[in-house]
């Protein structure tokens, strides 16, 4: 018998149901809040998994064939993330733990999405560049834990151009839109380029676009300088990560890989420092449930599991601090 | 430029280092290559941005009496810095194999070294072992000001600190703390009083960082 693993995604926006055996992923059904206008709102994102949250388990468990009594373990991301979104999953998490008495395992959002990376890249030893809504960091694996190499000192990546997005008008999700007026861009407009050593910051990046906007530069152009300002910042630290750890794959993972120009840029990277280059695949990219079920069945079988009484949600849930007993 | 013979000393993520004979003297030419990845317009106006900013630290922090390769020349159009040839190791490769005395001397050694440029006015802003090299004599050279400025903001003081605890914890785990303090030690004796202002700001700008646990992490207790 194979063990069979149950995981439950609510960081923000995606509330998501995976099951994984063994060396595979079973079922990974997603079901995403996309707001009428405007940003996420926490409240709205965490009534929206309420009701959705029954349809996907269930989806899940036909998709897989695989009944609620045959799960050997519940798996949850209890961090980082938003609160409310957070405080649905968990919730429902323990039930299920509770109900049919199986083992709760504790799954770091973060983590999750490097391992179902290093799963679906086939790679050993990585250097990941982990940029998305929520996160922009270049961790790698070393003496027990993933460590950090590198992240942004205010806000991600995925999140300043969604703003970005948001303030010139553009719907949801952002960055393909924003990246397709940067095609018709000609001149690039003088912006500030915040690296600080192994970090970046982009939060002034945006003030300084949104006031170029005011004095009339033409939008393409503009667009054209807010992708290339940010992601040459994000290649720079990357290729500084790349060489101070000297590893030899490099991986590129969360929702904004799936942006053609980002991975052209960390191919061109990887070529430099002779490091092979993957992307997480489409389906494995964002926030998923399938993750969350992978990264749980890694540690169920190292022995880590949380009694529920425990089990508190944790929004500043950092990786670093998350011992990873199935790699050392 | 005389230059007799030319070996490639290393090929780091910014510049090639090119080792040369200039009238015979052994030299590094550090030249800033260009990025394929970046837009060529953007390319050419860092490049040249933060050759001529290096040039300059170098030359006040020498003036200041920091060990650091001295300046010979400067050349725009190729993006290129000329400096002495300083013979040593990375920091980084050779720190572990040390006993804890010697270490903390070293550290205790580069924050004094540290507080002396910025109570100058003058940030490194990538203070990384990587970018430190230990000599046979044991001094530690601070290369590569890149990314460094003239700043009296505590912002860029508290980076200067945060980024080499950062680079601490991420490489060498094990003598982190060890190292950390004596390298405070050390800065203490210059910023007197300041010290705990810089450490501070050092706090703000790791909780600001996106996922920062609100309990104090271990590595804190510095403060």
């Amino acid at each position: 018998m194979s063990t069979i693993v149950l995981g439950i995604e609510s960081t923000a926006h995606t509330f998501g149901v995976g099951i994984a055996a063994d060396d595979k992923i079973l079922a990974n059904v997603n079901e995403i809040y996309i707001p009428r206008y405007g940003g996420l709102l926490p409240r709205e994102a965490a009534r929206h998994h309420l009701v959705k949250a029954t349809r996907a388990i269930k989806n899940g468990l036909v998709r897989s064939n695989v009944r609620l009594e045959d799960v050997d373990a519940i798996a949850v991301s209890l961090g980082p993330g938003l609160g409310p979104c957070l405080r649905v999953g968990a919730m429902i998490a323990r039930f299920l733990a509770v109900y049919f008495d199986k083992p709760l395992v504790p799954v770091n959002h973060a983590v999750a999405h490097v391992e179902i990376a290093i799963m679906a890249t086939g790679t050993k030893d990585p250097l990941f560049v982990y940029v998305s809504g929520g996160n922009t960091m270049i961790v790698a694996y070393s003496k027990g834990r993933y460590r950090v190499f590198g992240e942004t000192l205010d806000m991600p990546l995925g999140n300043f151009l969604d703003s970005f997005a948001r303030e010139i008008g553009l719907p949801q999700p952002g960055v393909p839109r924003v990246e397709e007026l940067a095609s018709k861009g000609e001149r690039l407009v003088e912006l500030p380029y915040v690296v600080k050593g192994q970090d970046m910051s982009f939060s002034g990046l945006l003030t300084a676009a949104l006031r170029e906007l005011k004095k009339g530069v033409r939008l393409e152009d503009l667009c054209l300088s807010v992708i290339e300002y940010s992601y040459a910042m994000l290649a720079e630290v990357t290729e500084r990560a790349l060489a101070h750890t000297r590893k030899k794959e490099l991986v590129l993972a969360g929702g904004v890989a799936r942006s053609r120009r980002l991975q052209d840029i960390m191919r061109m990277v990887a070529e430099e420092h002779g490091a092979a280059f993957y992307v997480v695949p489409d389906e494995y990219a964002g926030d998923n449930g399938a993750m969350i079920a992978w990264t749980g069945l890694l540690a169920y079988k190292h022995g880590v599991s949380i009694s529920p009484k425990e089990s508190f949600i944790r929004q500043r849930w950092r990786m670093d601090e998350v011992e990873i007993p199935w790699r050392a | 430029m005389e230059s007799i013979k030319v070996n490639v000393l290393s090929k780091g993520a910014e510049a090639i280092l090119l080792l040369k004979l200039w009238y015979g003297m052994l030299v590094v030419e550090k030249i800033r290559i260009s990025k394929r990845y970046r837009n060529p317009h953007l390319d050419v106006m860092l490049r040249r941005a933060r050759t001529i900013l290096e040039a300059r630290l170098l030359h006040e922090a020498k003036l200041l009496g920091i060990p650091v390769p001295a300046l010979i020349d400067i050349d725009i159009r190729r993006n290129s810095l000329t400096m002495e040839y300083i013979p040593g190791k990375r920091l980084r490769d050779s720190l572990e194999r040390f006993d804890k005395d010697f270490i903390e001397c070293l550290f205790r050694n580069i924050g004094e070294n540290v507080g002396i440029l910025h109570s100058n006015g003058i940030v490194h802003g990538d203070l990384t072992t990587s970018n430190m090299i230990l000599t046979e004599t044991g001094n530690v050279y601070l290369i590569d000001f890149g990314l460094g400025g003239h700043t009296w903001d505590l912002e860029d003081m508290g980076t200067d600190i945060h980024l080499m605890l950062r680079a601490l914890e991420s490489t060498h785990t094990d003598i982190a703390d060890l190292c950390f303090k004596a390298f405070i030690n050390g800065y203490k004796k210059i910023m007197k009083d300041k010290t705990g202002e810089v450490l501070r700001k050092v706090k703000e700008i790791r909780s600001r960082g996106r996922y920062v646990a609100v309990e104090v992490r271990k590595s804190w207790r510095y403060y």
